[in-house]
């Protein structure tokens, strides 16, 4: 009995190494990953020292990614920039994810009235233009933190995820082994967690990836139009300074590129996963 | 026309093997035939069915021949099948009825088929809304979309759909299985009327209720665990079946009229072989009453008597 | 033991629930103890529904269900575990009744969290074990398997077993069988049969009439929400005298007999997209005998015993009179 659950669990392993979309999408954000952890300790550089007195200067073998406009190590700020990134994927998407998951199960399996008040809190804060919020907010908050952010992009960004929920939700709790459940006087909340949430595992895994990359993309936009945090760098906060500091004109291309680059592969290899672990759990999108 | 096929094979690709899902197929059609093909769940009625008009991944062509009015069918080759598809050979599907685009009216749809098979719409149309008479659906439903027909409704739709080109060979899938008894008696007998009028030639009716082959079908197949068992006339197959699977299986049908406290049925013990390492011999023998050693030898599909064919050691 | 006591289920339908559809109108009947009583109807009959009220897995609109004696509407969600252990329910796809990404004997573990949690393991242990023997299976066989390791008749078995641990009085047996195989099927029909002799009821709800006249005493046919007739199996069978009854038994493939050359009823599209009455009988617009003198289209009938435990609900029986006028 034992290998039967070994097999099944196998059927995912062997398929989810095998499928390319899946190896690529990893391989990738796993590098940048790696390059989080290990990319501050490759320098000596802080990233806000002036190190360099002769401003911007293109990479070389002393600065990898060259050097700012004020003469700060570009590969310094990038390192601690992934950093930073990272840490709003998770803990912006992981609010989300939380908060979508929550309301989506409520909605989805009470159904009646409260259904239609969850419908319309997700309409109301889908329709919300954060931005303008978002400016207000920062008119009001002098000194905001990575986690102001992560706090904002949380609050904000759930009501996809909750859609998506609610709507699987909807379609497992009309299964008879949720009746079943019922008639052998299971409560409500434990037929959620216990029936329907095991369920839809392979779901919330891939609701959690597409949240996270959702996240580190708002926050490159917020950062870049100078929303973001005041005290940390980013890669999207690197953009913003550069193009501010007229790397564009003055052709300082390692300044913006790299950043940029990181910011695209990252939340493009984890679209990708997305799809590929998409085929892993749905056997009849597999190609045999 | 006639369908004859010769030794047909089709294998499911699968992780973990080939499931041998039909095997040693001959059997034929003749012209004006209405063949049933019965069988429980798993017993390959519906990978015949489906082979012969439609065979994609992961089925798998093995060996064999089939003839349709002698002209040798490419079933294993999806291209060279295009002209024959719809037009000499024609296929209800199983779940026919959600097998409707829901965003399409019906007159679109049935359009869009046509002008795809280089028919014209507007020349068919007449003919079209004659056979809508027949079957009882008036011309609105042209205009409506699936979800505004009922059961029935759509599964009449279909067959007139299925049969608008005349086609020599007909397989209707389960066509009856999800509905309604009314429902069911008026799509049998309007099989039978589309048969009788020449809209089709032959048709292979694949089905679990006997009682509804009883009906209508001249001939039926019954097939076990991908191998064919028995083929006779539907008065023999009910009446006086040979084979000890077709024995008991007409056996334990409940009829109206029996009850259980005079008459207990009795049904098979067990359940059909896995396929995708069936026993050797016959494939029934597990569950035989009259099993002995000649079994472990997989028996021929043989005539006994004129039209009989059975497949069964005792029976020789 | 189960009455039903003019029964009704409203639906809203329609953009802000403006339409009403009646899934279920004025149904009256009861079972006794150890009886099994065939619901029989097609689709939109009404008859899952009628289960599920039962079973109390739908509100009921207006009418009561008396269980032994106890208007089960009043129950309150405590009370509701103990109702579970004398009526139970069994559903139409055995695979559906299972959480697909867990073991199927965990049905058994679930029952024991939630209503027998004082019982200790090897005891639980040898109650599961009595119970699939007394339904057919071998234990060593069908423990620890998942739901697509079994067959069909397998995980429909394991579910009367657990409702059989729980030693009910009703078991709602709602389309069982009609997703097994041919040859499958009779034997967990004649287990229900058997369990007949334990005491227990059998509410048994189909679309099919032989395998309800094979295992019933009595029988109630629905049509559309309403009963039509309702009775002892042979007299139902027998003599039927709803037009609707004439009309199944008619259409009903058999293997002793061909169907008659006549033609019939079939639902015309106008009548398909009708979901509400308003007023007469249910079947006036298919009915052969329909009679505006007597009042088909403006009334609906009663349910009158005509015979000995035997009722039909047409103008056409118990003199015209009992009409009930529907607003």
């Amino acid at each position: 009995m034992i290998e039967q659950k070994l097999k099944k669990k196998n059927e995912f392993v062997y398929f989810a190494l095998r499928n390319k979309k899946l190896q690529i999408g990893l391989t990738v954000v796993l590098f940048f990953l790696v390059l989080t952890f290990i990319g501050p300790l490759l320098t000596q550089n802080e990233p806000f020292a002036y190190v360099n007195p002769g401003g911007a200067e293109p990479p070389s073998s002393e600065y990898w990614f060259g050097t700012t406009f004020f003469g700060q190590d570009v590969f310094a700020q990038f390192g601690r920039g992934l950093r930073a990134t990272f840490l709003v994927g998770l803990i912006g998407g992981g609010l989300a994810t939380l908060i979508g998951v929550v309301i989506g199960f409520t909605a989805g399996y009470r159904g009646g009235l409260v259904d239609e008040i969850l419908n319309l809190v997700t309409n109301i804060v889908l329709v919300i233009p954060t931005l303008a919020v978002l400016l207000i907010v920062a008119a009001y908050l002098e000194v905001r933190t990575i986690f102001t952010e992560c706090l904002f992009i949380g609050l904000t960004a759930w009501p996809w995820a909750a859609r998506a929920i609610r709507a699987q939700t909807f379609s497992l709790r009309t299964r008879e082994f949720v009746d079943l459940a019922k008639l052998s006087g299971m409560k409500d909340r434990k037929i959620i967690f216990k029936e329907i949430a095991p369920n839809m595992m392979s779901y919330l895994f891939m609701t959690f990836i597409l949240q996270f990359g959702g996240a580190i993309l708002i926050a490159a936009t917020l950062d870049f139009i100078g929303l973001g945090p005041t005290d940390a760098i980013s890669l999207g906060l690197m953009m913003q300074v550069a193009v501010l500091w007229g790397a564009l004109q003055l052709g300082f291309w390692w300044w913006f590129i790299p950043p940029g680059f990181a910011i695209m592969a990252i939340v493009g290899s984890l679209y990708i996963m997305n799809v590929g672990l998409d085929e892993v759990f749905n056997p009849k999108l597999r190609e045999m | 026309m006639s369908l004859h096929v010769e030794n047909l094979a089709l294998y499911y690709q699968t992780l973990r093997g080939d499931v041998k899902a039909l095997e040693r197929a001959t059997f034929t059609v003749a012209d004006g035939e209405i063949m049933g093909l019965a069988g429980e769940s798993g017993c390959g009625k519906t990978t015949l069915g489906n082979g012969l008009i439609l065979l994609t991944p992961p089925m798998k062509f093995i060996e064999g021949c089939v003839k349709l009015d002698g002209v040798e069918l490419p079933i294993w080759d999806m291209e060279r099948m295009m002209p024959f598809r719809y037009k000499e050979i024609s296929l209800i599907p199983q779940y026919a009825m959600s097998a409707m685009n829901p965003t399409r009216k019906t007159g679109k749809m049935i359009s869009e088929l046509l002008e795809s098979r280089g028919v014209s719409y507007k020349d068919t149309l007449p003919e079209l809304k004659r056979r809508l008479d027949l079957v009882e659906l008036s011309h609105d439903v042209l205009n409506m979309y699936p979800i505004e027909l009922s059961g029935g409704m759509k599964q009449r739709m279909v067959m007139v759909l299925s049969t608008l080109l005349n086609p020599s060979l007909l397989i209707a899938d389960e066509i009856t299985s999800a509905l309604d008894v009314s429902t069911q008696r008026a799509v049998a007998k309007m099989l039978v009327e589309f048969r009788d009028r020449g809209f089709v030639k032959s048709v292979i009716l694949i089905t679990h209720d006997m009682s509804i082959l009883y009906q209508i079908a001249d001939s039926i197949l019954v097939m076990y665990a991908g191998i064919l068992a028995e083929k006779a006339s539907t008065e023999v197959i009910i009446k006086s079946p040979r084979h000890p699977y077709t024995k008991l299986l007409i056996s334990s049908l409940p009829e109206v009229g029996v009850k259980y406290s005079e008459k207990k049925l009795t049904g098979i013990p067990g359940s059909p072989p896995q396929l995708l390492d069936p026993p050797t011999g016959c494939r029934f023998r597990d569950r035989c009453p009259v099993a002995f050693d000649k079994c472990l030898e997989a028996p021929p599909f043989i005539e006994l008597e004129k039209d009989h064919f059975v497949a069964c050691w005792k029976e020789f | 033991m189960l009455k039903l006591d003019n029964i009704s289920k409203v639906y809203k339908v329609g953009t802000f629930g403006g339409k009403e559809l009646q899934a279920v109108s004025n149904v009256s009947f009861d079972i006794n103890k150890g009886e099994v009583v065939s619901l029989i109807g097609e689709s939109g009959s009404g008859k899952s529904t009628i289960g599920k009220m039962i079973l109390r897995l739908t509100s009921i609109s207006s009418g009561a269900i008396m269980v032994d004696g106890v208007d089960i509407s009043t129950l309150k969600k405590g009370e509701l575990r103990g109702y579970y252990r004398k009526v139970q329910g069994v559903f139409q796809d055995p695979f559906s009744s299972y959480n697909p990404i867990f073991k199927a004997d965990r049905v058994f573990s679930i029952l024991r969290d939630e209503l027998f949690p004082e019982v200790n393991g090897s005891e639980w242990q040898d109650r599961v074990n009595k119970s699939l023997e007394a339904v057919g299976l071998n234990p060593d066989i069908v423990l620890n398997k998942y739901p697509h390791q079994l067959s069909g008749g397998q995980l429909q078995r394991l579910l009367i077993a657990r409702a059989l641990l729980l030693d009910i009085n009703l078991l709602v047996a709602d389309e069982l069988i009609s997703m097994l195989d041919a040859s499958t099927r009779i034997d967990v029909l004649n287990l229900l049969a058997d369990l007949k002799s334990r005491g227990l009821s059998v509410l048994f709800i189909t679309h099919d009439l032989s395998l309800g006249y094979y295992i019933s005493e009595k029988a109630v046919i629905l049509y559309r929400g309403c009963v039509a007739e309702m009775g002892a199996t042979e007299k139902l069978f027998g003599n039927p005298l709803h037009p609707y009854t004439k009309m199944l038994l008619n259409s009903v493939p058999r293997l002793d007999k061909k169907w008659e050359a006549e033609a019939v009823e079939l639902e015309t599209e106008a009548q398909a997209k009708q979901s509400e009455f308003t007023g007469g009988c249910v079947y006036y617009g298919r009915c052969p005998i329909a009679d505006k003198e007597l009042g088909c289209d403006r009334c609906r009938p009663a349910l009158l015993e005509v015979d000995c435990d035997h009722f039909v609900a047409c103008f056409r029986y118990g003199d015209g009179f009992g009409g009930v006028a529907t607003p």
